[in-house]
């Protein structure tokens, strides 16, 4: 029984599995921004050959009885087959990919590539005076190597938003 | 399209219309649907009820789905046709009502052109339904409809819009028949027997056991109610109902403790505050029921049985959540009960009702009728009168109303033994719903009585549908509780802003006698309590639709209450009992 005087957030990544219709993003979207909810991270692409099924990764964060409340109501849109807790269901990678502009020359330019090595960042594209690194990995790592590029001179960040699977034989 | 599909899309829309059982559709032409009415047109199978307005089309459905069990269903169309049934829509979405809604659309080749009369109605309507559906290929037709139908009636029923472009309706379209099973959306009826087996414990248990039924109950069907009754039998326990549940638990029970909630009855809201184990059936704990939610039932440990799993912990965590059925639930309960040879806690039992029967000698709903000439009504004597007046008559009676103070007063004064005879918008608070839903009704039922009671300001909001009721010799009554005010605003006014009543005085109000006769009703005015049972009684023998205008008491206010912000042990009583309850504070201002 989940307490209403536990005020502790909790961040929880939570998979859907819908019918891939027109409107069913948009469904999801405003369950969220009607009802308040916080999305932090939200991916969304067909996931079977048919192209019948979507899948909906989203990175929210919330009190207990407010993320029980999304699931529930996740749940309930009528599109939607099943939703998972990959966060309370057990343990699960979650990866994202960004692509990180630097733009910059001389030694910040060398800096930005030894560090895009030690993260094993992949170089995508370059001119005399920038870089885009391709980089996938946990949230926190590309925090960190953005964060490292920020004095080297970041310029622009795109970032595609988690994709999530539980570990071992579990599936959705 | 093939060769062999003979069918326009219009033609087919009806043919699944017939499929799904429907004999009534409540409507307003235009241009997107010309080819859908001119289908109608065609045919006998189908009747169309044509309204004054499309926010009315869907509250007609709504009372047509609410008094029969079945899906109302509504035409409208495309652009001001579909955005006048949103409210209608969200209304049917709040108390979970089952509507199935056409609208017209510009033809496909048009969409986001921001041609004539369109709008983004499965954008507008996306979180004022429960689905919706945008039908882009013919052959998507006749299967979007019967799921809709499916989808508006099974798990927590609500509204479905279908929009509809123009040339999906005039080309040719294929046919499929209702199919059995909806791909991803089958909401869970049956309850969990582990749970089922866990609840028995608890209430077998109880010292001060309480049973909270909604309108899920009346949802459930006669199934439903029924088994409420009897497992209440069964045990013993005290039963309250919502504003939605009304009628779920007969009213003339002795075990019956009224309404709950802002304006529920002393006995069951302090039964609410000190019961220790809680049993809410197809209700919601929504904050007019709950009060402070902080102070809500703290000492009780609470069963729910909801189809709706969201509906559980939202607002108050709960022990044993049962997401099923509620006649199904009801009755797995009702069998374990019987099987369980653990015993009850009979003297605890007693003397809870012993503390229940205490309060209920408060008679917290009373109030003082000057009985004299020319003394003016009390509009909690009008309601009283009209119960007691057609329950003497014996005539099957449906009641709908308009939002405010009357229909608090109509909540609490008109009592029903059985469901589906009381219609009122409860989560949405829409005034302007009592007309045309009693018109809904008088449709599903001819030969019944339907009273609208309402108040002026309310009334107002929807009068254009006397026409309806003129076109179809509906003979819907109309009972207005005229204060010449927004009573209930003015209450909350009175109560919290320091009596500045900003705007709710009901200034240039209509003569609603010339009003009827304008269109082809019957008017009719009560002034004092000397004339009411008069007005009363002409208003039933009258084979036409009635305004009754009955002129009561303008400041008089709905008690019990409880204060928004205030916990249920802190309801003010009205001046009829000695001073009571906390008052309001900063924090409930700013509530609603």
């Amino acid at each position: 029984m989940p307490s209403p005087t536990d005020t502790t957030q909790r961040s929880a990544t939570i998979s859907v599995l819908v019918d891939n219709e027109s409107g069913v993003l948009a469904r999801v979207i405003g369950l969220f921004s009607g009802r308040g909810y916080n999305i932090d991270s939200l991916t969304v692409a067909p996931v079977d050959a048919a192209g019948m099924h979507s899948r909906i990764n989203i990175v929210t964060s919330g009190t207990s009885m407010v993320i029980e409340q999304i699931k529930a109501q996740l749940d309930r849109l009528v599109p939607v087959h099943r939703v998972a807790d990959l966060t309370m269901d057990g343990p699960h990678v979650a990866r994202e990919l960004a692509l990180i502009k630097v733009v910059g020359t001389g030694e910040q330019r060398v800096e930005a590539m030894r560090i895009a090595d030690t993260f094993r960042a992949r170089v995508v594209d370059t001119t005399l005076g920038s870089f885009v690194f391709e980089l996938t990995g946990a949230t926190e790592k590309i925090d960190a190597f953005i964060e490292l590029m920020r004095d080297l001179g970041l310029a622009e960040v795109s970032r595609s938003g988690i994709a999530a699977l539980a570990r071992g034989t579990r599936v959705i | 399209m093939s060769a062999e599909h003979t069918q326009s899309g219009a033609e087919i829309l009806l043919r699944a219309l017939k499929d799904q059982g429907v004999e009534v559709i409540f409507g307003y032409p235009g241009g997107a649907v010309l080819p859908i009415y001119d289908a109608l047109f065609n045919q006998n199978a189908i009747r169309h009820i044509l309204v004054r307005h499309e926010q009315a089309a869907v509250h007609a459905a709504e009372g047509y789905a609410r008094s029969t069990g079945r899906v109302g269903v509504v035409l409208v169309t495309s652009g001001p046709g579909a955005t006048n049934a949103v409210t209608g829509l969200v209304d049917a979405l709040m108390d979970s009502i089952p509507v199935v809604c056409l609208t017209g659309q510009v033809p496909t080749h048009l969409i986001g052109n921001d041609a004539f009369q369109e709008a983004d109605t499965t954008g507008i309507t996306r979180p004022a339904t429960k689905h919706n559906y945008l039908v882009k290929r013919p052959e998507d037709l006749a299967r979007v409809v019967h799921e809709a139908f499916y989808v508006a009636r099974s798990g927590r029923p609500g509204p479905v819009v279908i929009d509809l472009p123009k040339d999906i309706v005039i080309n040719k379209a294929p046919y499929a028949e209702p199919t059995v099973q909806h791909p991803s959306y089958r909401p869970r009826t049956e309850p969990d027997l582990g749970q089922i087996a866990k609840a028995v414990a608890l209430l077998k248990q109880a010292k001060r056991p309480m049973i909270y039924a909604g309108g899920g109950d009346i949802t459930a069907g006669p199934a439903g109610t029924e088994a409420l009754t009897k497992l209440a039998r069964l045990t013993g326990f005290p039963v309250t109902n919502t504003l939605m549940g009304l009628g779920c638990y007969p009213a003339s029970d002795p075990q019956f403790l009224g309404m709950l909630g802002m304006h529920g009855t002393y006995e069951a809201n302090l039964a609410m505050h000190g019961c220790d184990v809680l049993l809410a059936v197809g209700a919601r704990f929504d904050d007019r029921v709950t009060g402070r939610l902080n102070a809500f039932s703290q000492g009780s440990r609470k069963i729910h049985i909801d189809i709706d799993g969201s509906s559980i912990n939202k607002n108050v965590p709960v022990e044993v959540p049962i997401i099923a059925d509620a006649g199904k639930a009801l009755n797995a309960l009702i069998a374990a009960w019987q099987a369980s040879d653990e015993p009850t806690d009979k003297p605890a039992l007693a003397s809870w009702w012993r503390q229940i029967d205490e309060w209920k000698a408060k008679d917290s709903l009373k109030f003082t009728q000057d009985m004299k000439r020319g003394g003016i009504i009390k509009p909690q004597y009008a309601i009283q009168r009209l119960f007691e007046i057609t329950r003497a008559r014996g005539r099957e009676t449906f009641i709908t109303t308009e939002v405010g103070q009357h229909q608090m007063w109509a909540a609490q004064h008109f009592h029903f033994d059985k469901p589906n005879h009381w219609m009122t918008s409860g989560g949405l608070g829409t005034m302007g719903y009592g007309l045309p839903a009693a018109m809904g009704v008088q449709i599903a039922h001819p030969d019944a009585l339907v009273v609208d009671i309402a108040g002026e300001a309310s009334i107002l909001m929807n009068i254009q549908e006397m026409g309806t009721l003129a076109q179809y010799r509906l003979p819907v009554k109309v009972f207005i509780l005229n204060n010449q005010y927004m009573g209930m605003v003015r209450q909350w006014q009175e109560l919290l802003h320091g009596s500045r009543y900003s705007e709710t005085y009901s200034s240039a109000l209509p003569d609603f006698v010339k009003l009827a006769d304008s269109f082809h009703a019957t008017g009719m005015r009560a002034q004092s309590v000397d004339e009411l049972d008069d007005v009363i009684n002409a208003m039933l023998d009258c084979p036409t639709a009635v305004i009754a205008d009955i002129a009561v008491d303008q400041a008089e206010n709905c008690f019990p209450m409880i204060p928004s912000g205030a916990a249920h042990n802190e309801m003010l009583l009205g001046p009829e009992h000695e001073a009571s309850g906390a008052g309001i504070t900063d924090a409930g201002l700013a509530l609603v």
